[in-house]
């Protein structure tokens, strides 16, 4: 026992140099108060369950307000950007599933994007529509595991029951498509992997006609509830001006009162054509902010009923026919000894893409997913960076929303911006 | 609304020679700029009336080894009022990467900025709190130099785990 002397003498002193070190650490990141012991610090998290993951929030507490609040992350780093250099272009969308695993669709639309951008690569109709029907399954499907988990933390354990009943068959869907429950990796640059099989349509049409009926029910349960709404209103309150001044995006955003929604804005994949409206908020509180995601579930279903509409009538290719990208199918190589050479070059070198740089953004189910994709006209990226909005939430609007309120509240606010760690820690 | 006013022209007009270089890639603007002036020049963007560059998307860190200027940081801005966006760009030299932050210009900057530096290790003078952010605060590299070698784990073949230590690639020197 005698390998902990720390403990063993007495108070700090025992170990001077060392408790000397912390103090100068924490210096800057918290008020004097806390090094004098006025006020407390606390750890909360990173295995703390309303965290979402392993997010670490040093909070110093006036009793039971929260003075400030330092996040901490990097726990779930896993170097995605630098394995993504040694990869081929190619090769590397399967490591954008596992960035924000609630929105894998949504990860691989943006890199491949970037990478059509690059390459003017063209994307055939048929495939855009299937892009655009399951980007916003995804959606749905991440708002779904947010809606579970945030009423979870603020103490209604049934939603989240219902919610993962329905985002099984999402799950399904993904599985038809891709083979692939969450880490699909369906959407290549040009196009899909393969063409949605037959009873994809009927599976869709069935889940629209199911879920909106679903979302009733959550509304009956939620926002009406004069439980809710005392743990939600007024509560994690961020302005307009200081939600843009942070960085904020996405429902985080628009539930300020913001119009900002990159789909509407920015248009990608046609979403121009698509028929929808864009939930704002005005109170910039948590209800606004859950409000609004239940809105775009009714949102996503309307985008999705059109998507199926047309993708019944739109037949054609499903990849792009480019040949210098897109490698032939297994039926060409029999017939035609350029077709072999092409299969060859692309699936041992890869392609190659021109010098120089892309950003590109999409509205992720969080907010702002941008990707930064430099080559140096080599077959592997140079450098490829995404714009996370779970990054950016955390550093900055948690500790903005939650200083001044009550360590109870925080929990409320961590569920209302919606974190996803693999997303924050890339 | 104002109307939009076109950002290469108004940057040629009044910031002369912090403006270095315009290149037009793909439908994207990208204005090089003097690393020393980034402050003055990231203001003007924010709030000169017909540009209203007003949110920072992100702050991109490139690494262009064996080159020189070894460094780039891409700054991406955005205009809500007129729905476009804007690259500045800033060429670093490779050893002693460092200028001026632009945290008094955006809030959004604190941790873009800290995760250049974490991951580039260029240093941002005048940052209220440049620590480290993904990586351990103990950490010794910056892993997403170019020549900071990419670690893996080697597949054992054999229990001697002298040998399979002494083969794994860790960042020594």
């Amino acid at each position: 026992m005698s390998e902990r002397p720390l403990l063993q003498k007495s108070g700090h002193s025992a170990n001077l140099t060392e408790w000397e070190g912390t103090v100068q650490e924490l210096q800057g990141l918290v008020s004097p108060r806390a090094l004098s012991g006025e006020t407390m610090l606390l750890n909360m998290g990173p295995q703390h369950p309303s965290t979402h993951g392993v997010l670490r929030l040093l909070l110093e507490l006036d009793g039971e307000t929260v003075v400030s609040c330092v996040p901490d992350i990097g726990y779930l780093h896993t170097g995605i950007e630098k394995n993504m250099e040694s990869k081929t272009y190619e090769q590397a969308i399967t490591m954008t599933d596992r960035m924000d695993y609630l929105n894998p669709m949504g990860n691989n639309l943006v890199y491949c994007l970037a990478i059509e951008k690059l390459a003017e690569l063209d994307v055939p109709e048929r495939a855009q529509i299937v892009r655009v029907l399951l980007a916003e399954l995804t959606r749905i499907n991440s708002h779904l595991v947010w809606l579970g988990t945030h009423c979870l933390d603020l103490g209604a354990m049934s939603v989240f029951l219902y919610a993962m009943r329905e985002r099984e068959m999402i799950l399904d869907i993904f599985e038809m498509v891709s083979g692939q429950r969450m880490m699909s990796t369906y959407f290549r640059p040009g196009g899909l992997w393969r063409d949605v099989p037959d009873e994809f349509i009927p599976a869709v049409k069935a889940f629209i006609d199911y879920f909106p009926a679903k979302v009733e029910e959550y509304e009956t349960l939620l926002v009406n509830n004069p439980l809710w709404i005392d743990r939600t209103q007024g509560i994690g309150v961020i302005t307009p001006e200081d939600a843009i001044a942070y960085g904020c995006t996405g429902p985080t955003l628009r539930g300020s009162g913001v119009n900002w929604d990159i789909r509407k804005a920015m248009p990608y994949m046609g979403y121009e054509t698509y028929q929808f409206d864009v939930p704002l908020g005005e109170h910039g509180d948590v209800y606004d902010r859950f409000y609004i995601r239940m809105q775009e579930f009714k949102e996503s279903v309307r985008i999705i009923r059109q998507a199926v509409e047309r993708l019944e009538k739109t037949k054609g290719p499903f990849r792009s026919q480019n040949r210098k990208y897109v490698p032939p199918p297994r039926s060409e190589l029999g017939r035609s000894m350029e077709a072999v050479i092409h299969h060859f070059k692309l699936w041992t070198e890869g392609f190659s893409l021109p010098e120089g740089e892309v950003y590109v953004s999409i509205e992720s189910p969080r907010g702002e997913l941008s990707c930064y994709l430099s080559s140096d006209g080599g077959t592997r990226p140079h450098r490829v960076h995404f714009r996370t909005p779970s990054f950016v939430h955390t550093m900055g609007a948690i500790p903005k929303m939650s200083e001044g309120g009550m360590i109870a509240d925080l929990v409320g606010v961590i569920g209302s911006v919606d974190i996803v760690l693999g997303d924050c820690d890339r | 609304m104002q109307t939009p006013l076109d950002p290469v022209d108004l940057a040629r007009l009044s910031l002369k020679d912090a403006l270095l270089d315009v290149v037009e890639f793909r439908g994207e603007t990208t204005l090089v700029v003097d690393p020393q002036r980034i402050v003055e020049v990231c203001q003007f963007f924010r709030d000169t009336e017909g540009l209203e560059y007003i949110f920072l998307s992100d702050i991109t860190a490139v690494d262009y080894f064996p080159k020189e200027p070894r460094f780039a940081l891409c700054y991406h801005l955005y205009s809500m009022v007129y729905t476009r966006r804007l690259r500045l760009k800033v060429y670093l030299p490779g050893d002693d990467p460092r200028l001026p932050s632009v945290t008094s210009v955006w809030k959004s900057a604190d941790w873009e900025e800290r995760e250049a530096y974490d991951m580039m290790g260029i240093v941002f003078e005048g940052h209220p709190s440049l620590r480290r952010i993904l990586m351990p605060p103990d950490w010794e590299g910056h892993p997403q130099r170019k020549d900071y070698p990419l670690g893996y784990e080697q597949v054992q073949f054999s229990f001697n785990f002298d040998e399979v230590n002494r083969l794994k690639p860790y960042a020594k020197e």
